[in-house]
């Protein structure tokens, strides 16, 4: 039976220690999609995704990762699959045609010399190949990950924060890349800290300490949510946030901008909250929650559901 | 005014306290600082012997006299010697000589006795194993007053005169192989064996800790791949630059200390491979056991250790107690000298070569068997 899903997972879970720190996930992601994976530091999107391709050995789970099973078929998992690991983790000791060359012989990628030159061609690396690779910037060295993830024409890409510390720039061109492939069938599970990003992806994920607190298309996961948002605008909103978070029915205030983004469960108290700014100097006006104030409520409430 | 002090008390000992939980935590270091030092005296202590005793000894006797047979007796109860066998030729005498089964072959000539009882002195031929003439010296002292000695007995009553003031007999001492007694043909050719074993196994000791220092090891192990081929692939590259020692160590002993030479350099080369590989197993099986750089070096030395002092490099193989041979017996040194000293002082072949040379690939094989199951598949 072939599957629609390139990742099938159920109740994946890994402990270091006392600690659980991926916690019965479920994860299914369709063949061809960008899928976004999102969370605070520490959340175990890392562990998540070296569990998918057999880094480190799940304490629970089932499922399939491009129909190999995930538990006892790493070894057929890694062929097809393409991991860009968090830290920049290629030779620096090699040129970047070396690196390339070095993974394309560890995948015994046919026609080796031609990929590597296609390769170094398609990411606009021609002019630095015999670069070593710790003499690169985080730019290039992204693009380099990228191009020798990719070098053995992998079916899932698995991205762990391939954009930190990335300039807006090469973020684009980074992500026009992505859907550019994603149209030629690649499926993408990519980790990211950028709003924007997230908004690129086709679906998401939320995971917090452990646990996958929302996932689906980004109108599904805001409308999951069931926040009302109001915008304030005006003087010393600082003062006002501090004394919104104290009044009933408002869950956060946070600073976007100039404004003040207030948001609650609870529409008909966060109106009563929300009443007094209804005046000059202010400015109130009802707004839709973007990602990134559902986000905010999902961390802020699950420290109270799972922090130890 | 208040002095200013450069130290803070505060931040001194929370460093100490720090480094101590460090050390203590890292077992394998305080180990290693515990376990130096007691492996030192030992080895320094009980293990080495200047006066090697027990060598073992072959007896040729062509003449099965009354003083025959007492000579025979009185090498078998003698410290220095150990009887190992009887040998019926020349020519076996001379075979297990070659391969270092003995250290000694005594020939009793034929009609010894009638030779000894007319008063002429006979000559009674020793040949010995002079490769390390270290370990020969006190030996060869010693067995002229074993064998007059033995024949006191003998020559009681009117036989007496023939004692003499020099003896009854006249022995005659082959040093073989090494016939002027110089350390250096000894020393150098075991030199190779010795730096191999130190860069060698450091070299590929760092092999893995450093992919996982550098976090590499992550995108090595991303990739489909089996612990052999990791470790057999770190292991390779190397051998050359084992030749490289090699070769030089090789030109030096020709030139500089003139060494002889009178064994194939192809075999030569051709164990040093073996030899090479092995130590270069041994350091990445080290590798995939050691958590950190310092780990594997830690571990290196102490490898080094009991292979420079137990393997007949800095003292006679022979000289030492049981236990340290059978140590010794395990090392690849132990096997690689004998090979080295061997082609090149003794002109082995093949057939003496290959006696030392399985040892050698058997420890290889164990080591790296060790390696390929701790290495570790996955992140944990
Ligand atoms: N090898 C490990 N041993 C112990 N704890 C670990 C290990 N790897 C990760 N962790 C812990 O697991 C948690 C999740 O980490 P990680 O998966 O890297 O999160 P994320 O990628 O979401 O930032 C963190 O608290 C981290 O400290
Ligand atoms: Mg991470």
């Amino acid at each position: 039976m072939i599957n629609n899903f390139a990742i099938d997972v159920r109740g994946m879970t890994k402990r270091f220690g006392e600690h659980t720190v991926v916690n019965g996930i479920n994860l299914q992601v369709r063949r061809g999609e960008v899928y976004g994976f999102l969370g605070p530091n520490g959340s175990g999107k890392t562990t998540f995704i070296r569990m998918l391709c057999g880094l480190l050995a799940a304490d629970a789970g089932e499922g399939t990762c491009l129909d190999f099973d995930v538990i006892r078929e790493s070894e057929a998992i890694k062929r097809q699959v393409g991991y860009m690991t968090q830290r920049f983790s290629f030779y620096e000791d090699l040129s970047i045609a070396e690196n390339l060359d070095f993974v394309a012989r560890m995948y015994a990628v046919g026609d080796r010399r031609e990929a590597v030159r296609d390769s170094i061609e398609r990411l606009g690396l021609a002019g630095r190949q015999k670069q070593l690779a710790g003499e690169l910037s985080g730019g290039w060295k992204q693009r380099l990950a990228l191009a020798a993830c990719l070098i053995h024409k992998p079916q899932l890409l698995l991205l762990d924060e391939p954009t930190a510390g990335v300039d807006p720039k090469a973020r684009r061109d980074f992500w026009e890349q992505i859907h550019e492939l994603a149209a030629q069938g690649l499926t993408f599970l990519i980790t990211t800290h950028y709003m924007d990003e997230a908004e690129r992806c086709d679906r998401l994920a939320y995971l917090s300490y452990g646990n996958l607190l929302t996932s689906g298309t980004a109108a599904e996961v805001i409308a999951g949510a069931q926040l009302a948002t109001w915008s304030v605008s005006g003087p010393d909103l600082q003062g006002a946030a501090r004394l919104l978070r104290e009044t009933p029915g408002v869950r956060q205030a946070v600073a976007f901008g100039t404004s003040l983004h207030v948001s609650g469960t609870d529409a008909a108290g966060l109106e009563r909250a929300i009443t007094p700014y209804r005046r000059e100097p202010y400015t109130v006006q009802q707004i839709h929650p973007g990602l990134e104030d559902v986000f905010i409520h999902l961390m802020e409430s699950s420290k109270d559901n799972f922090a130890p | 005014m208040k002095k200013r002090i450069p130290l803070s008390f505060t931040r001194f000992w929370a460093i100490v306290i720090k480094e101590f939980i460090q050390m203590r935590r890292d077992r394998l270091t305080f180990g290693m600082i515990v376990g130096i030092p007691v492996v030192q005296l030992m080895l320094f202590g009980f293990a080495i012997n200047g006066d090697p005793k027990h060598l073992p000894t072959a007896l040729l006797l062509a003449d099965s006299s009354q003083q025959g047979r007492s000579i025979l007796s009185a090498l078998k109860n003698s410290d220095y010697f150990s009887f190992v066998r009887e040998v019926h030729s020349e020519a076996e005498g001379e075979a297990i000589l070659a391969q270092g089964e003995v250290q000694f072959v005594v020939t009793i000539p034929e009609n010894f006795s009638r030779t000894l009882l007319r008063g002429e002195k006979p000559v009674i031929l020793v040949e010995a194993d002079a490769t390390d003439p270290s370990a020969t010296g006190n030996a060869i002292a010693s067995l002229r007053t074993v064998i007059t000695t033995a024949l006191q007995h003998d020559l009681t009553g009117p036989l007496a005169f023939l004692a003499g003031s020099d003896g009854p007999v006249n022995l005659r001492v082959h040093a073989r192989y090494n016939p002027e007694g110089i350390s250096q043909y000894n020393i150098v050719p075991g030199l190779m064996g010795v730096v191999l074993t130190m860069t060698m196994v450091m070299i590929t000791g760092l092999a893995i800790t450093r992919e996982r220092e550098r976090g590499t090891m992550e995108n090595l192990l991303s990739m489909p791949t089996r612990p052999l081929e990791v470790l057999l692939g770190k292991i390779i590259p190397y051998i050359f630059v084992g030749y490289i020692q090699v070769s030089l160590i090789l030109v030096a002993a020709r030139f500089i200390f003139h060494v002889p030479m009178v064994g194939s350099i192809p075999l030569l080369l051709l164990s040093a491979s073996v030899f090479i590989a092995a130590n270069l197993a041994m350091g990445i099986t080290f590798s995939t056991l050691a958590k950190n750089q310092l780990q594997a070096v830690q571990m290196t030395f102490f490898f080094f250790l009991p292979s420079l002092l137990l393997s007949g490099f800095m003292f006679p193989f022979r000289g030492m107690p049981d236990w340290a041979q059978v140590i010794g017996e395990v090392l690849p040194l132990t096997h690689f000298l004998r090979i080295i000293r061997g082609i090149l002082l003794k002109g082995n072949g093949i057939e003496e070569v290959i006696l030392q040379l399985w040892q050698i690939m058997l420890f290889a094989t164990v080591v790296l068997a060790i390696g390929v199951k701790r290495y570790r598949r996955t992140l944990d």
